[in-house]
């Protein structure tokens, strides 16, 4: 394992105590929500922040952050991506990427050489004699990357990185980010909100809420099978905690769903938005799982009307807009869901 | 100009008249009587000012002590006092010659120059000669006051070049620099040097009879107590005023 | 613009100006050249000029790491230190001169060993001029300067960290160009007020041409001797202060800021 930490600092009111490991080449992204306790976390790897009591090692033997020491961050071989990229505003971009060489005594001439590549690398080629005020989000960001990765890191940090950005550039840098990462050889932690950069950048995620660990796996796990109301709501599932016997599930709120798998004891139930259909009135036919409900809000995600559903069963649903228009939908409406229970997720609780 | 020489006019006929509000029916002072005086004055007249409110009770004297080159200053810009008592009458023929004083000053006392030297004279001073010595740090009054003017003459009259660290903007500040302890010597008043008491040590040199300062006082035309401002100007120049400055160290007139 | 902040900025643009403007109205500019020509005018300048800057440049050497420790550092008593190193701000010019006196005249408490062992005395020299102005001034450089550290984003300096600077790399590549703006509007503060220092300096420096008299001893003693070389003299002044204010211009003290 190349990065192991256990962190364990109080900040404020905030108690975070966070264990996890990194291996070569791999990315963690840390998921939680505002007040997580995740940037703390970085800047304690970072070693800006010295842990109440943790370890955090490094290739096995290097040893950050121990009972007995504290290594400060000058002296960490990492590179830290920034949310608000923090390049140097009085240097220029080519400076601000040799600056993590030249402070560790490199000569000018050979680190603004060795800067050279990565400006190319990052698609920033003829842009290094330029201030940073005078790129845009994305050049800036992607120059912020380069001067993390130029000195070699052992450790990559990333602390939201694409959060400032609007949605059209963050497209495009979390596509060529995915691409460094995927070069970079070191272990990685991406610190993020958005359940997208940890679904389409990271190999594994680690959920933090309140400063505490409370779900870790694959992506593709962690978003399949939520185990807080907040991943599940993130990944736009309805979670809905229940007593499953037989293939009926009793849910604590009250109401009954119907599921395709035998289910016993305390469960989750989980919706997928796309998989609940929206009628005015009540539909006959096939579907078991049928309740009135009444619509709380609608957001339009693109082509698609995220409608949140008040009723017995509280749930989630993503209509079209075409069909959203053509029903005549808007907040207040009275409505009946139905679900095919085929498409409940059931799992133990 | 003309204004200048039809004020001279007046004042050469307007003699010994003297004005007398400022002055209740039975003949008590009462107000305040504000007095610009030369800064080796300072110990002298400020006791008389005291002695002058217990004869006049109702009657507060304030007083402005400083250079007489600054003081003059003030005077011809406007500043409104009653009286004028200058270390030289060169300070005084300024003021005159701005037609501001109402009546003929009269020379109340004289002061001679002694050098001061720090308690114990740990300099080694012994005469005037001691003050052109460059390795010596000395301390002498500006030029532009009256005790630098007699400083000036008196080192001509000896055929001396004087040596000074510093010209200070009156003797006060000249006297407290040898107080400190910071210089080897200095040219003050005897006056000052008397009042200086144990602090400072005088050293008395035979060319200071060379430059004798007559100190001149008057009235001023514009005072606002011009029957306060007689009564100041005349307890200086009566018998009481003349024992004072005798006991200070002030020669006669 | 409104009324309420119009009128009373036109009373304090009126306030401010007018005197400066009653010194050039009232000059005897038929006798400027003479009175330029006499031999203590071009002497009390210099020396008011070379002790300005000597006293300003000090006061960058020292003033500016004390911002830095007023500003960054964790040290306890921080506020009573940023007190005690303004004091001289508030204190009567002529307090401080004493005050000078007494630390280091021939007969102080860090003067008179310096005297007796070494016969090396301080007040009357240009040495005390230079010390009386950076003991007045220097303080207002130590407050920009602060002010401008608390201003620049610490952050900063924590991205430089990881990029392998230690402390004093990154206030050297870091930190002091980001506040380059502050310290140049702090040194600019400081010299005004050195140039114009009088207090301290005639009382702890003494008075004397070419060694120890600068500008404002100048024109206090040619007003008492003749005022129309005081006002000439002043106009000097005034005219020195405004073409070096001007120079240093807006942009290079207030960058970040507004223009």
């Amino acid at each position: 394992m190349s990065l192991r930490a256990h962190v364990v600092v109080q900040r404020g009111s905030l108690a975070v105590d966070v264990e996890f490991a990194v291996a070569d080449g791999e990315v963690l992204a840390v998921l939680g929500p505002n007040g997580a306790g995740k940037s703390t976390l970085l800047r304690v790897l970072a070693g800006l922040l010295p842990p109440d009591v943790g370890q955090v090692v490094v290739d096995g033997e290097q040893t950050w952050d121990s009972a007995e020491r504290h290594v400060p961050a000058h002296q960490r071989s990492l590179g830290m991506v920034f949310q608000d990229h923090l390049l140097f505003p009085h240097l220029s971009v080519t400076e601000n990427v040799a600056f993590g060489l030249r402070s560790r005594g490199a000569r000018r001439a050979a680190a603004r050489a060795a800067a050279a590549p990565w400006l190319e690398r990052v698609g920033l080629t003829g842009l290094g004699d330029r201030r940073p005020g005078e790129l845009s989000g994305g050049q800036a960001q992607r120059a912020a990357l380069a001067r993390a990765l130029v000195g070699d890191p052992r450790v990559l940090l990333l602390d939201e990185p694409l959060s400032a950005l609007d949605a059209r550039t963050r497209l495009t840098v979390r596509a060529e980010l995915h691409r460094h990462l995927a070069d970079y050889a070191g272990s990685a932690v991406l610190v993020t909100h958005d359940p997208i950069d940890a679904m389409a950048l990271a190999d594994r995620v680690v959920v933090v809420e309140d400063g505490r660990v409370v779900q870790a796996g694959t992506p593709a796990e962690v978003a399949r099978r939520p185990r807080t109301d907040y991943v599940a709501r993130l990944v736009g599932l309805v979670l809905l905690p229940g007593t499953g016997s037989g293939q009926q599930v009793a849910l604590d709120g009250g109401g009954a769903v119907a599921v395709a798998e035998d289910a016993a004891g305390p469960v989750f139930v989980a919706v997928r938005p796309e998989s609940v259909a929206l009628y005015l009135e009540r539909p006959a036919g096939s579907p078991r799982n049928v309740w009135p409900a009444r619509l709380v809000a609608a957001t339009p995600h693109g082509s698609v009307v995220r409608c949140d559903l008040a009723g017995e069963v509280p749930l989630t649903a993503d209509v079209t807009a075409t069909s959203f228009a053509e029903l005549g939908l808007a907040p207040g409406a009275a409505v009946w869901a139905s679900v095919k229970a085929s498409e409940v997720a059931v799992y133990t609780r | 100009m003309q204004r200048l020489a039809a004020a001279l006019a007046v004042l050469a006929l307007a003699g010994c008249g003297a004005s007398d509000d400022g002055s209740t029916a039975d003949g008590a002072i009462t107000g305040t009587v504000t007095v610009f005086a030369a800064a080796s004055l300072t110990d002298v007249f400020t006791d008389l000012g005291r002695q002058l409110e217990t004869e006049h009770p109702g009657l507060t004297v304030q007083f402005n002590f400083a250079g007489s080159s600054a003081l003059a200053t003030q005077l011809t810009q406007g500043a409104p006092a009653d009286v004028f008592a200058s270390a030289d009458t060169d300070q005084m023929d300024v003021v005159t010659n701005n037609g501001i004083v109402s009546r003929a000053p009269k020379l109340f006392a004289t002061n001679v120059l002694e050098i001061a030297v720090p308690a114990g004279n740990p300099g080694g001073i012994t005469g005037l000669a001691d003050l052109a010595d460059p390795t010596k740090t000395i301390a002498l009054c500006a030029p532009e006051v009256p005790c630098g003017a007699a400083a000036a003459e008196v080192f001509d009259a000896a055929g001396l070049t004087a040596a000074p660290d510093t010209l200070e903007e009156d003797v006060k500040a000249t006297l407290t620099k040898v107080q400190l302890g910071e210089v080897d010597a200095a040219l003050v008043y005897a006056t000052d040097v008397q009042a200086a008491g144990d602090t400072v040590e005088g050293i008395e040199f035979p060319e200071a009879a060379d430059a004798v300062n007559g100190y001149p006082i008057c009235t001023l035309t514009d005072a606002p107590n011009p029957a306060g401002a007689l009564a100041f100007a005349s307890l200086v120049t009566s018998e009481t005023g003349q024992k004072a400055l005798a006991a200070a160290g002030f020669r006669a007139p | 613009m409104p009324a309420p902040l119009l009128v009373p900025a036109l009373l304090a643009v009126a306030f401010l100006v007018l005197p400066l403007l009653g010194l050039v109205i009232r000059a005897p500019w038929s006798q400027i050249g003479p009175q330029l020509a006499r031999p203590g005018v071009g002497e009390a300048l210099r020396l008011s000029l070379v002790s300005a800057t000597l006293a300003t440049l000090i006061s960058l050497v020292l003033g500016v790491p004390l911002a830095w420790v007023l500003a960054r550092s964790r040290i306890r008593g921080r506020s009573v230190l940023r007190a005690l190193v303004t004091v001289p701000l508030v204190l009567p010019p002529v307090v401080g001169g004493v005050a000078l006196f007494l630390v280091i005249g021939r007969t102080g408490i860090l003067g008179g060993p310096l005297y007796a062992h070494l016969g090396v005395t301080v007040p009357f020299t240009t040495t005390a001029v230079v010390i009386a102005e950076t003991f007045v001034a220097m303080p207002f450089l130590v407050i920009s300067v602060e002010g401008a550290l608390r201003a620049a984003d610490a952050r900063f300096e924590d991205a430089a960290a990881t990029l392998g600077a230690d402390r004093w790399t990154t206030f050297r590549r870091v930190t002091l160009p980001l506040v380059a703006p502050g310290i140049a509007a702090g040194a600019v503060l400081c010299w005004a007020r050195a140039l114009g220092e009088f207090g301290a300096t005639i009382t702890f420096a003494g008075n004397f041409p070419g060694r120890t008299q600068t500008m404002p001893l100048a024109v206090y003693l040619a007003l008492q001797r003749d005022p129309e070389a005081a006002i000439v003299l002043s106009l000097v002044l005034l005219a020195v202060s405004l073409a070096t204010l001007l120079l240093l211009r807006d942009r290079w003290l207030g960058r970040g800021v507004a223009a």
